[in-house]
């Protein structure tokens, strides 16, 4: 009872918190107040990351990503490739010790991993990127997945190598955790430093891309089916089921989200799957309209770097290779051998960005929600110049319910149910990535996670009632920021994960390991 | 002889362990192995807050599993004047029965006829029914 009533002061004091000015104003100036107002504060902080490399538009955080991910992939000779069977053997459970039967397996780890990253970047992030970039951001989206997965195998061998396994039993691995103990180990300088700077932009991250994003996201979709209503009313009832799972423990809801939105994520890969069988005859002409669009831009606003910037930027926000918080999702799995983890966490990326974000970037494209001249073959700009025309002038997850619901009249209402249900698995997610974080900082205990917690329900009514720009903009900044410590970083400790790759590599061929009869 | 119990931690568990030592009991140098399955599943899915507190959650389990239903009913067999000793596993339960007898070398299964009902066990039967079609080894299901 007392617990029950303490949660309840908490939630009346972060609704306090949240909406200090509900009682006095209508609430549209509230949301316009609260844009204009966050738009301004995160305004520098969004110009330093996406700032472009002199001489050119590009953005240098972009290179940076692609920059590692290449790098990763060439210092471990393609791992993503090699170790793709072996990946697989792993999550079926082939070299798993039947004693260990209990503890959390490689698929539970890949699975939880992929619920953080398996959502609204799969289905508003690439509308974003095949509305501005064309048809070719695509192309460039599949070659960061792909370059990706290298990244990912590096992070998360190194977030179980050096996980800290406390006494009661229970882990806490990831980034800030492998860099200051990795530096240590090898002798290197400033890896406190490193670790704190990450969970900083950690923490930034989960309220950016891991909350506002999807809070944002969500409103706009429940809209499309009741019509306009203001964001902060989505954002306090989002708000308030988080704050119950996360503050006040009810494990069902969060359970039974767990469970449904694997489903969920089946029938949307199976409704796209309709979409394509149904227009079979235009699949090459859409694989043509990518190769295209890739080297050429197809008119796109920035032409083919256009394309290529927008491709890898929604990649990167969708798989999340590079950003680091993969590897505190993977770290609690029950393994001998940091490296497996490895391999099972470089599927990742493959599901996330190969397949699912391919998938409706085909269905945009072959739904024709963008506007091409029919002169010129090139797409149209809308008025402003910055984005392709629509049909019905949408854009992000308003394109893709387009495009699907050409197809399928009836899909957008599923669509709007599985975003709502990817929007809150993310959040759960990255509530859990930011707590990390926030308990690496300020230390573990009740009130300091509270505390966490109700900022993280607070930023849930902001990203609600905030328009997308602003929102889109910030999450990509506190997303990247963490990508520009733990890549870096990576560069130092990868030969740590070399070595671990050398061995396991000689042993598995001389048979020492070997699978386990089930 | 070796002789595996499998319980279930319900009532229907004891007549298995009573016919087992009764059997036991008239035979000559007889093992009994009594097991316990707690239910799991390598693919099911998980928050990262379970995830992070599983190594913590299954100790906790494969300790009140022992306390409560596998100790009594090796004490009451010890007591008994008959040698057995306890386990408790996770996994699938008719899969992992008959994995430890069948690695144990056991003459023989003992379990209960599961008395639960409903849509799960229409669909893809009990665990005992599981195990009477599967198994390597004999089994006696106790009614």
């Amino acid at each position: 009872m007392k617990k029950t009533y303490s949660i309840f002061l908490a939630f009346a004091a972060f609704v306090a918190i949240a909406l200090p000015a509900h009682a006095q104003d209508p609430a549209q100036s509230l949301d316009a107040r609260v844009n204009e107002a966050f738009a301004n504060f995160t305004g520098p902080f969004v110009s330093f990351i996406f700032a472009p490399i002199p001489g050119t538009d590009f953005p240098w955080i972009v290179m940076w990503l692609v920059v590692g991910a290449t790098v990763f992939t060439i210092y471990f000779a393609a791992v993503q490739f090699r170790f793709f069977g072996h990946a697989i053997g792993l999550v079926k459970g082939d070299y798993s010790d039947p004693n260990d039967a209990g503890e959390v397996s490689h698929f539970q780890a890949l699975a939880t991993a992929l619920s953080g990253t398996v959502g609204l970047g799969n289905i508003a992030g690439v509308a974003v990127a095949v509305g501005i970039g064309g048809p070719g951001a695509t192309f460039w989206m599949i070659l960061a997945g792909l370059l990706g997965m290298a990244s990912k195998f590096t992070e998360c061998t190194l977030g179980v190598k050096y996980r800290n396994e406390y006494p009661d039993g229970t882990v806490s691995g990831g980034p800030m955790y492998y860099i200051s103990k990795g530096f240590d180990e090898l002798g290197l300088p400033g890896g406190k430093i490193l670790a704190v700077l990450f969970s900083v932009f950690c923490i930034l991250g989960a309220l950016g891309g891991g909350n506002m994003f999807q809070a944002n996201q969500a409103h706009v979709q429940i809209t499309q089916i009741t019509g306009e209503y203001p964001g902060w009313i989505t954002g306090v009832i989002f708000a308030a089921v988080a704050f119950a799972v996360i503050v006040g423990g009810i494990k069902s809801i969060a359970k039974v989200t767990e469970k449904v939105v694997p489903f969920m994520g089946i029938m949307y890969v199976g409704a796209a799957l309709i979409v394509l069988i149904v227009n079979y005859d235009m699949i090459g002409w859409a694989f043509g309209q990518i190769f295209a669009g890739a080297f050429t831009g197809l008119g796109v606003a920035g032409g083919f770097v256009g394309a290529l910037i927008q491709g890898f930027k929604r990649a990167a926000f969708s798989n999340e290779a590079g950003v680091g918080s993969a590897a505190i999702a993977h770290s609690a799995v029950k393994t001998k051998e940091p490296i497996t983890e490895g391999f099972v966490s470089l599927l990742e990326p493959l599901i996330d960005t190969v397949v699912i974000c391919t998938m409706t970037a085909l269905v945009i494209i072959i739904s024709q929600q963008l506007i091409i001249d029919e002169t010129t073959g090139n797409y149209m700009l809308n008025e402003a110049g910055t984005a392709i025309a629509t049909v019905g002038d949408t854009g992000g997850v308003a394109l893709t319910s387009a495009a699907f619901g050409s197809a399928i009249s009836w899909f957008p209402f599923v669509l709007v149910i599985a975003v709502v249900l990817f929007a809150f698995s993310t959040m759960i997610s990255w509530s859990y990535y930011g707590l990390k974080a926030w308990t690496y900082l300020f230390g573990e205990g009740k009130t300091t996670e509270l505390i966490f917690k109700i900022i993280f329900c607070v930023f849930i009514v902001i990203g609600a009632a905030a328009s997308l720009g602003p929102v889109i903009d910030f999450s990509d900044a506190a997303i990247f920021a963490m990508a520009v410590v733990n890549i870096f970083c990576l560069y130092f400790l990868m030969k740590v994960v070399r070595k671990e790759l050398n061995s396991y590599s000689a042993r598995l061929k001389s048979g020492e390991i070997k699978k386990f009869s089930h | 002889m070796k002789l595996v119990i499998g319980l279930d931690g319900q009532s229907s568990g004891d007549k298995a362990l009573a016919f087992a030592k009764n059997l036991a009991a008239c035979t000559k140098d007889c093992e009994l192995i009594v097991i316990y399955v707690i239910e799991w599943s390598p693919f099911s899915f998980q928050t990262a807050e379970e995830n992070a507190q599983r190594h913590k959650r299954r100790e906790e389990e494969i300790s009140i599993a022992m306390e409560r239903v596998v100790n009594p009913a090796v004490a009451s067999l010890t007591e008994a004047g008959l040698s057995a000793r306890a386990m408790v596993r996770h996994g699938d339960v008719a899969d992992t029965i008959d994995d430890i007898a069948h690695s144990e070398g056991a003459s023989q299964i003992i379990v209960a006829r599961t008395s639960a009902g409903g849509l799960t066990s229409r669909l893809f039967g009990s665990s005992t029914a599981n195990l009477v079609m599967n198994a390597r080894v004999p089994v006696t299901v106790v009614a």
